[in-house]
């Protein structure tokens, strides 16, 4: 499997974020994106993801089930945790799983291996901002998809958990998986690189 | 797809009965609204009787309109929406999954208190059950409906006031169509009937129309 990214361009409101990026990134090897902030690393992540539209370019998954669009062989990890303070993590885990199909692992067991699972029946609301960052990519382990699309994912992750990140990344491409990771800090396993920034 | 539907379904449920759901905000107007109009128009039975069935639906139409402001900003908020978005449920269904969830939490609750409220507006038995079967078909409509607009003002703070603006004009159909069936009910020259299915057929359309037209909304939320 194979994620080819073809001369994509992005203009939000008129003014041009980046054009002409072209890049690909084979099964089981990570990519991590650096550059200085508004360089258009979340909006590349976010039109990966289908859920920005591209100005031009196109981005395709070779080697996939051509009958399921890439938006549902992608993990998307942003900014924000889509959580629910009135929910407990394995309830939002057991949403997720049900939602997305193609269970991976149990709730328990994905809780367990991000160090959650003291806190399964707890309300989110109750998380610290690192705890709720863990339970965010617990999600990713439950549910089978080939592509991870990780929006700074290490942020707010204390020392072990950045660690813990870094062990689940490594068996997701050793499982032949895919990741694109945008980040400022630098990241536990290797990684081709790309730099956005300057003009575009 | 189903068990992704379900999942949805119950997940919003869940979120409506807990703390700081917000089921019950819209049930509660509903009702203040309705025990203060007794003391507004005064001790007249006869006259309470007559615009009784018109009170409970725009209280209804008013309660409705309160909630919806977070039937799809709340998701949007917290970054679920992109979530959903790609998940392999399509996004009409996602729509459809929330709007019925929302109708039961917010919509049911208000058709269910319309006969022990229409007491207090000295509505007769036979007006009561009017009110009720027409608010229960009507409800939905309202939710579906609104549902568009929720779906236009999602990624907008304080986006409710625009929502209400948006979708009261689409309501009005509804309104006038419960209304008269209601009255019709109580005798006039239409049998019940007539305004009745012209109700259904409104819900029937605001499923499939609000449901399509709020998952355009949010497939192009941003641009």
């Amino acid at each position: 499997m194979r994620l080819v990214v073809d001369g994509l361009a992005s203009i939000r409101s008129g003014r041009p974020v980046f054009s002409n990026m072209g890049f690909f990134v084979n099964s089981g090897e990570a990519l991590a994106i650096t550059g200085p902030n508004g360089a258009g690393k979340s909006s590349l992540l976010r039109i990966v993801a289908g859920l920005l539209p591209a100005s031009k370019g196109k981005v395709q998954l070779e080697g996939g089930d051509a009958d399921t669009p890439l938006a549902e062989e992608a993990h998307y990890l942003g900014h924000r945790d889509a959580l629910k303070p009135a929910l407990s993590p394995l309830e939002t885990l057991q949403f997720w799983q049900s939602l997305y199909g193609r269970p991976l692992r149990s709730p328990l067991e994905a809780l367990e291996m991000v160090g959650l699972a003291h806190a399964a029946n707890l309300p989110s609301a109750y998380l610290s901002a690192g705890q709720r960052r863990r339970l965010a990519l617990a999600r990713l382990i439950v549910t089978h998809r080939p592509l991870w699309l990780l929006d700074e994912p290490t942020s707010a992750l204390d020392a072990a958990s950045e660690s813990m990140f870094s062990t689940l990344v490594e068996a997701h491409l050793v499982a032949g998986g895919m990741v694109m990771v945008a980040t400022h800090a630098p990241l536990g396993f290797p990684c081709q690189s790309l730099v956005m920034g300057g003009r575009a | 797809m189903m068990s992704a539907f379900f999942a949805l379904f119950r997940r919003d449920l869940a979120l409506a009965a807990r703390i700081g759901g917000g089921a019950g905000v819209g049930l509660v107007f509903f009702l203040m609204l309705v025990t203060i109009m007794p003391f507004a128009v005064g001790p007249d039975m006869a006259l309470l009787a007559r615009i009784g069935p018109a009170i409970l639906w725009v209280a209804a139409l008013l309660a409705t309109l309160i909630g919806l402001d977070r039937l799809f900003q709340a998701d949007d908020e917290d970054g679920s929406l992109d979530l959903l978005r790609m998940s392999p449920l399509p996004l009409p269904l996602v729509v459809l999954a929330k709007g019925l969830a929302h109708w039961i939490s917010t919509g049911l609750p208000l058709a269910l208190a319309a006969p022990v409220l229409g007491l207090l507006l000295a509505l007769e038995p036979k007006a009561l059950l009017a009110v009720t079967v027409t608010l229960l078909v009507g409800t939905p409509a309202l939710t579906f409906i609104g549902a568009i607009g929720a779906a236009l003002t999602a990624g907008m703070r304080r986006g409710g006031l625009i929502l209400s603006v948006l979708v009261m004009p689409l309501m009005i159909p509804v309104l006038i169509f419960g209304i008269s069936a209601t009255s019709a009910a109580l005798g006039g020259s239409i049998p019940f009937m007539t305004p009745f299915l012209i109700l259904v057929a409104l819900a029937l359309f605001a499923f499939v129309s609000g449901t399509v037209a709020a998952s355009l909304a949010l497939q192009n939320a941003e641009g």
